[in-house]
């Protein structure tokens, strides 16, 4: 095996582009989950955000309105969970695992016909002066625009929870919907706000995976990233900028075992690509043998206001 | 406007009538979603549903598959219902399938070509305790360090596949395969074949099992102290506490036992229908399973049912991607709208509606 084929500077590079994907996926599950909904779907969300994203930037040609229309197809498929869950009452956790089923099987049909074709792909987009910085530069600042979008939410949803009446007012919901209910505020409105945010994220998350990341469609293509997402925001501890931590570690992982692959090393190549997963268990472990600090008191809790 | 009421009982009537709703719904927003594909929606129905069973030609075909598809879903679903009953959310039935289908076959291939009738009953016992082993991770980790077992179950299900891609063209290979990846065919080995008990009918020695594991968990549930404990855990775990159940004994014996049975039926299938361990020889019933154990509500006597018509929808949608060319993905979006139906429906089995202005709004 040869290390030295390996060059940090496109390392650090590659690693932006492959947790972006998760990045804006766990962002928007965390705005979920802090108004206090459970959504276990984030896997098929993503997958559906591939699928449209990618079809629609073939058919138009452009890879911007393939990233809106997944964000638009993503948060209207988490509607159907939000309509489940918030006035049908169902169980998250349940419905969750069947949006994920759905999600999968939607995107297989719709994409059977665009398996091995070309789409448009984002053009990098460096920023001025500081992608010129030597090493930072091509590191950091030689991106296409969703790289740093998905920064700019993360900025974003902190601020907006930390800083704003609506932060605060989502927050409530989620810490206790009773209360919330009792002050006047629409528990159930917010939380589908709070859903259907996240299945924009989820999409435009999958859809980057299939337009920029991959770049191509193939079955089953997001294998895990959504229940990945789903563990960056237990182990980011429901902090938007620990969440941007948890996303870039496990970029880092993901690159450097395609990296090691590349480079030859001796360990199969089975037991590099399931490292990520177990990885991810680790983490969980060493997070949850902590506490979890920071969960929503109401996370995954039905709010039924008969009373 | 219309408001929902809390049932102070959960009805018995809706629960037996929300898997027939969610069905005919399932029916409905399928046809319309053929007819959108431009296929004929009644026809497509039809061969869903109908025609594996009473085709003149094809039923006699389609019919043993019926049992073959049915049993492995029913194994895993019956395991993964005692947890869910329990608040124990194992969805990682897939990684234990496949890890009791590789430990099941490795110990049939290392006695191969010994000729004895009990090979094939250790094959079983060592994909039982492969599944076992597997679910046996998340469950540990979760009574050790509180550890999420959705995620970590789930996790698995992907390591679980890079194992079985590692095995099949690695270890397990068949030495006289002439390179090609996959482990000696079992169908060719008759000590450690699974084979149909009655000939013609497709009823295998998991679809036994099957049935044995209904009656086992009917008995369980309803006649045991331990099945008690289950449900208690999971309506009410506070309760469960106080009435001295181990928390942490209900988490490990729910995820241990639902990943012995996802062994099982992942060795029963791997020696059987399938054959032989090859890189793709699990098809998702781990996943499909989990809408078994709902659409069945929990129970072993519906999870019989539901796992019967859910092979029918498999089989139904060969049958159509044969004859009316329909993709073979709308079944699984079939399938997973089956499961979105039932939890809207299930609405009506808790609450009730009430027309007009509340007494509390």
């Amino acid at each position: 095996m040869d290390l030295g084929t390996i060059n940090p500077i496109l390392l650090v590079a590659s690693l932006m582009v492959s947790a972006t994907p998760i990045l804006l996926a766990a962002i928007g599950e965390m705005v979920v989950e802090k108004s206090g909904v459970l959504n276990l779907g984030v896997e098929g969300m993503m997958i559906t955000g591939a699928v449209v994203g990618f079809a629609v930037a073939v058919n138009t040609g452009s890879p911007g309105l393939g990233f809106a229309a997944a964000a638009l197809a993503s948060a209207l498929l988490s509607l159907s969970f939000g309509v489940l869950t918030q006035f049908l009452l169902s169980n998250q956790v349940a419905t969750g695992l069947g949006l994920t089923l759905v999600g999968l099987g939607l995107s297989s049909l719709i994409g059977k016909p665009y398996e091995g074709m070309k789409s448009p792909t984002l053009p990098d987009l460096p920023l001025p002066l500081l992608a010129d910085m030597p090493v930072i530069g091509p590191m950091l600042f030689q991106h296409d625009l969703m790289v740093y979008l998905s920064i700019a939410l993360v900025a974003a949803v902190w601020a907006g929870l930390k800083f704003t009446r609506a932060g605060l007012i989502l927050r409530a919901v989620g810490e206790s919907h009773d209360a919330a209910h009792a002050l006047g505020y629409k528990v159930v409105r917010i939380r589908l706000m709070a859903i259907f945010f996240g299945g924009a994220c989820s999409g435009l998350g999958g859809a980057y995976l299939s337009l920029v990341r991959v770049p191509q469609w193939t079955e089953g293509m997001t294998a895990g990233a959504g229940w990945i997402a789903l563990a960056i925001v237990v182990f980011a501890s429901w902090k938007p900028w620990r969440v941007l931590i948890g996303a870039y570690l496990f970029g880092g992982v993901t690159v450097l075992q395609l990296n090691l692959q590349a480079a030859g090393t001796r360990l199969p190549v089975e037991y590099l690509s399931m490292s990520p997963y177990l990885i991810t268990i680790l983490v969980l472990v060493i997070i949850s043998a902590r506490g979890y600090h920071g969960a929503p008191a109401s996370l995954g809790r039905p709010f039924h206001a008969s009373h | 406007m219309i408001h929902l009421v809390k049932r102070p009982q959960p009805s018995r009537v809706w629960t037996a009538v929300t898997p027939l709703l969610a069905v005919v719904l399932t029916m409905i927003v399928g046809g319309i979603m053929f007819a959108a594909l431009g296929k004929p929606p009644l026809e497509a129905i039809r061969t869903i549903f109908w025609d594996p069973l009473f085709h003149p030609q094809f039923a006699a075909y389609s019919r043993p598959q019926l049992l073959v598809k049915a049993g492995p879903l029913i194994l895993i679903a019956i395991g993964l219902s005692i947890g869910f009953r329990a608040g124990i959310w194992n969805i990682g039935a897939e990684g234990q399938y496949i890890m009791g289908a590789i430990t099941g076959a490795a110990v049939g291939l290392a006695f191969y070509p010994l000729d004895s009738f009990i090979v094939f009953p250790l094959m079983v016992i060592a994909g039982a305790l492969g599944g076992w082993a597997w679910g046996m991770i998340p469950a540990l980790l979760k009574v050790k360090f509180g550890t999420n077992e959705i995620l970590v179950s789930l996790m698995l299900v992907y390591v679980a596949e890079a194992w079985l891609a590692s095995v099949s063209s690695g270890l397990l290979k068949n030495p006289e395969g002439r390179g090609f990846p996959g482990s000696r065919n079992f169908q060719q080995y008759d000590a450690g074949a699974n084979t149909e008990v009655i000939a013609g009918t497709g009823m295998h020695w998991g679809v036994v099992a099957a049935f044995v594991a209904v009656i086992f968990a009917y008995v369980l549930l309803t006649r045991h102290i331990r099945g008690f404990h289950i449900r208690l855990t999971g309506e009410a775990p506070r309760a469960a506490r106080f009435a001295g159940v181990n928390p942490g004994r209900v988490v490990i014996f729910c995820l241990g036992l639902s990943g012995a049975l996802a062994g099982m039926a992942g060795l029963f299938e791997v020696s059987g229908p399938a054959g032989q361990i090859t890189i793709d020889f699990n098809s998702g019933y781990g996943f499909t399973a989990i809408i078994v154990a709902f659409l069945g509500r929990l129970h072993p006597v519906g999870i019989l049912l539901a796992g019967l018509l859910m092979a029918l929808t498999y089989i139904g949608g060969e049958l159509a991607q044969l004859m009316l060319g329909l993709p073979g993905a709308s079944i699984q979006l079939f399938q997973g709208m089956l499961l979105f139906f039932l939890l809207a429906t299930d609405v009506f089995t808790n609450y009730r509606l009430q027309f007009g202005q509340g007494e509390t709004a």
